[in-house]
């Protein structure tokens, strides 16, 4: 099966350098026609940047790239498209005021004289929805699309330009499991067609469900090929790690702290609204006691984010209140909460939860800089020996603190993060998507992070994407759809297929 | 804490650059006029180094610069862009002449200095409310609105001028009774004529004030975290629409204070148009000065120099010579200099790359 003819994609000694910074080394890559081939390892293994290299965005340093047989190396993204190669990005690129089929066929369009023949577009999308199963009205606007359906516009467009080799970024990663399933459904249908499927992910279980073959890349390297048949995920965490490592999956929670202390974080009848001004959260109502997960599953823009932010103290509500212990803290700014002993794990940590320019001393104190003020200034000494404790506790690598947090990888920055919300007194902890974009070795000391709080008594608001991290975590499990709970059930009677139909708000 | 070799490196090489791109535009410029760029650099460099008429000149005007510069820097590291220095330098000199004028003679000296420095700061901070408060609250662009309250308050303060308080056939207030801040020459003869004075001091304590504001207390902790991300101040625990209004009303009043320069160390009394541009210049200052107070110092020599070398080499080439050069050095900051600190990043990344390398031999594993 690795003879050139049967090859879609051929990749060898492929080295792709950004300045001084090695992205892969030289790579090698055999993709045959006709399979599901799935590029699995951790954030930074250079995943991206070789199947850019292969779309024709980027020209490798060294190497060659053969597609169906011929020398392709270093050519354009036209040429790709051109020759039926076409990737789907992590990140739409799409144009939200538009129509689904304006989207599809732009850069393209059907014309009748200067005119775009808008009617031709339209049945041309309808057809080719219909030829591969994904369902998409081509008239609605892109703008009020699912991040589902916005995902499968995206694979329209790349098969609209006759892609009959397409690489998908990450695809799951916005999608809930039925989506996904779905979308395991549009690949299976576009191999039985006689296409081509490169899919980039770090997440096992898709892997071993959808792929045939499984090429694992680790800093930069092609390390490890398999047949999925006959493949485990410990197999393939292995190769991406180089060590054995926890999976998330296997650990069942620990028992339950038994705990009679009354709840430590009341939120009743609490209403938010979005930045557009429509309800994001809708009355909710829960209860959260020392030494207990309380998980949160659901797909993302359910309102968990502005729920999250309104507990922080970073939203104003409608209406309800908040308790930390016997205080209310509804209307309380965000530094008196913090003061209060509660922390916070923010979603994003580019955004909200570090300060990429700020050394990673200056990012330990973030929120706290009032404990290290006096009048004669910042203390620099004891910021400088918080960082040292604190890089020392948490495995901060490098353990460099005047280094800045942007010239941390993804998951050193993660921990930075959770040194400053965890290595000091709380109570509360918010834990937003507290692994997103991490590798599975920051991903086990994270969980081992969160299951230590749990059994020193904090309670914990767990927010995330990943069900299984959810399911692994939690005492007891939320799913949130369009702003409240549509159902709360104990974390060891949740199951995958239970919490799925909840999430898409099909089981009310 | 002194920072260390790379940093240096980082921030001095790409000046180095800018000087460098400079110079070779002097040159050709010089060779159009059929004058040789040696003699004329050298005539440069004597009519403003080269006496002490002439660095008393340089530094008189690099003291406005440097007030101007940090107003600049001090907006900009709070994520804000204050084009209002030149209206905030003229109400902060209006301010320090009205109450100069208003003090009667008798009081002391260095008391009145005091109270029109206040004063002048304090104008300038009024004016840069405007901007900071619009910003905060509404979200109005700053930009805009600095630019737009330039032509109010310019006007504003001629009409004041010229129908209220000027002294009749002339464009300027009547002299302060008190507050005048003693001259260089009054210690030092050599700089006779020249109209450098202590604000000199005042510019460059306030520059080092700066700095300890910026990079040492939890005001500038929390100014800067604003300037960089908003969204994690917030998070932060920083009130950011504190922030923005009060570090622009900062930024006016350290431009404000430099209004003393002119009114009480040089004219002694409040003259129409005096701030001649040295509010946009700080805008160069502090690019060039990389908004560091320090490099503000530095830039705003620099720039007082190539303003005040103009004037010397007139005789050989027109002054605009240097107005073009100053304008070469602003958009060689602002070009070149980002790409030569891409190239030493890279540098430094690639040796930090070097460190981090696994060191364990990656096992290559076929399938069959």
């Amino acid at each position: 099966m690795t003879n050139a003819s049967g090859s879609a994609v051929r990749m060898e000694g492929v080295t792709k350098l950004f300045g001084p910074v090695v992205a892969n080394r030289e790579a090698s890559l055999d993709v045959a026609t006709g399979e599901i081939h799935a590029l699995v390892g951790e954030n930074g293994a250079g995943k991206s940047t070789l199947m850019r290299v292969l779309a024709g965005m980027f020209a490798p340093d060294a190497g060659v790239v053969r597609v169906n047989g011929s020398d392709v190396t270093g050519w354009s993204t036209h040429e790709a498209i051109a020759a039926g190669v076409g990737m789907v990005h992590q990140h739409f690129m799409l144009v939200p005021t538009l129509t689904v089929a304006e989207n599809v066929v732009l850069g393209m369009e059907p014309t009748r004289g200067v005119r775009v023949d808008m009617e031709k577009a339209v049945a041309d999308v309808n057809a080719l929805c219909v030829k591969c199963g994904l369902h998409v009205d081509p008239l609605a606007r892109v703008a009020d699309l699912s991040v589902g359906e916005a995902q499968r516009v995206e694979i329209l467009k790349a098969l609209y330009r006759g892609a009959r080799l397409l690489i998908l970024d990450e695809p799951t990663a916005v999608l809930s499991p039925p989506e996904i399933r779905d979308l395991w459904d549009v690949l299976r249908a576009l191999k039985a067609d006689g296409g081509t499927v490169v899919l980039i992910t770090h997440k096992l279980d898709e892997v071993i469900a959808v792929s045939d073959t499984i090429t694992v890349m680790r800093a930069g390297m092609t390390v490890s090929r398999f047949a999925t048949r006959g493949t485990t995920p410990r197999d393939i965490a292995r190769a991406m790690v180089g060590r054995d490592v926890a999976l998330a999956l296997d650990s069942a929670a620990a028992p339950r702290v038994a705990s009679t202390a009354t709840a430590v974080l009341r939120v009743s009848g609490l209403t938010v609204k979005s930045d557009r001004g429509l309800t994001a959260v809708n009355a909710l109502s829960f209860d959260i006691a020392p030494g207990e997960v309380f998980g949160i599953a659901g797909v993302e823009g359910n309102g968990q984010t502005e729920l999250l932010e309104a507990i922080a103290g970073l939203r104003s509500p409608m209406s309800g209140s908040i308790l930390l212990g016997s205080r209310d803290v509804t209307s309380l700014p965000v530094r008196d909460r913090a003061d209060a002993g509660l922390s916070h794990i923010p979603e994003d940590r580019h955004r909200r939860g570090l300060i990429l320019e700020y050394s990673i001393a200056d990012n330990l104190i973030l929120g706290r800089q009032h404990h290290f003020a006096s009048a004669r200034g910042l203390d620099a000494d004891r910021i400088a020996s918080n960082a040292s404790q604190q890089v020392r506790a948490f495995d901060i690598r490098p353990p460099v603190t005047t280094l800045p947090a942007r010239a941390l990888s993804g998951g050193n920055q993660q921990k930075v993060v959770i040194a400053r919300e965890m290595g000091r007194a709380f109570t509360v902890l918010l834990a937003a998507q507290p692994t997103r974009g991490v590798d599975v070795g920051a991903i086990e000391f994270i969980h081992d992070q969160l299951r230590k709080a749990r059994a020193e008594g904090k309670a914990i608001l767990l927010v995330s994407a990943d069900l299984p991290e959810v399911m692994a975590l939690s005492d007891r499990i939320a799913v949130m759809y369009r702003g409240r709970f549509v159902t709360v059930m104990a974390g060891s009677d949740a199951t995958a297929e239970k919490l799925g139909p909840f999430m898409t708000g099909a089981a009310a | 804490m002194i920072p260390d070799r790379s940093r240096i490196v980082e921030n001095l090489l790409p000046i180095a650059v800018a000087l460098g791109i400079a110079t070779v535009v002097g040159d050709l410029l010089i060779l159009s006029f059929g004058e040789a760029p040696a003699t004329v650099y050298r005539l440069l460099v004597e009519g403003t180094w080269g006496n002490a008429y002439g660095i008393g000149q340089v530094l008189y005007k690099a003291t406005t610069l440097t007030f101007t510069g940090l107003a600049f820097a001090v907006a900009g590291r709070a994520g804000l862009f204050n084009v209002g220095a030149e209206s905030q330098l003229a109400m902060g000199g209006f301010a320090a002449g009205i109450v100069g004028l208003l003090l009667p003679a008798g009081v002391p000296a260095l008391i009145a200095m005091l109270l029109c420095l206040m004063a002048a700061a304090a104008g300038g901070a009024a004016v840069a409310a405007v901007p900071g408060v619009l910003r905060a609250r509404f979200g109005a662009s700053e930009v805009i609105v600095t630019i737009m309250l330039n032509f109010v308050v310019l006007a504003l303060l001629n009409w004041l001028v010229s129908a209220k308080i000027h002294v009749a056939e002339t464009l300027h207030t009547p002299p302060i009774n008190t507050g005048t801040v003693p001259r260089l020459a009054d210690m030092f003869d050599a700089f006779h004529g020249s109209a450098a004075n202590w604000t000199l001091l005042v510019a460059m304590a306030v520059a080092l004030m700066s700095w300890w504001f910026l990079f040492r207390t939890r005001g500038g902790y929390e100014l800067r975290a604003v300037g960089l991300q908003p969204d994690a101040a917030e998070y932060g625990g920083v009130n950011v629409k504190r922030v923005l209004w009060t570090s622009m009303c900062l930024s006016g009043a350290l431009a404000g204070m430099g209004g003393v320069n002119f009114v009480l160390g040089y004219k002694g009394y409040y003259e129409e148009g005096f701030a001649g541009g040295a509010g946009f210049l700080g805008i160069a200052v502090a690019l060039m000065g990389r908004n560091h107070p320090l490099g503000i110092l530095l830039a705003a020599l620099l720039f007082a120099t190539l303003s005040q070398g103009g004037l010397a080499v007139n005789a050989l080439v027109p002054k605009q010579l240097t107005d073009i050069l100053t304008a070469v050095v602003i958009l060689s900051v602002a070009t070149a200099v980002p790409e030569v600190q891409r190239q030493i990043r890279a540098a430094a990344a690639s040796a930090l790359a070097t460190l981090n390398r696994p060191t364990a031999a990656l096992s290559v594993e076929r399938d069959a």
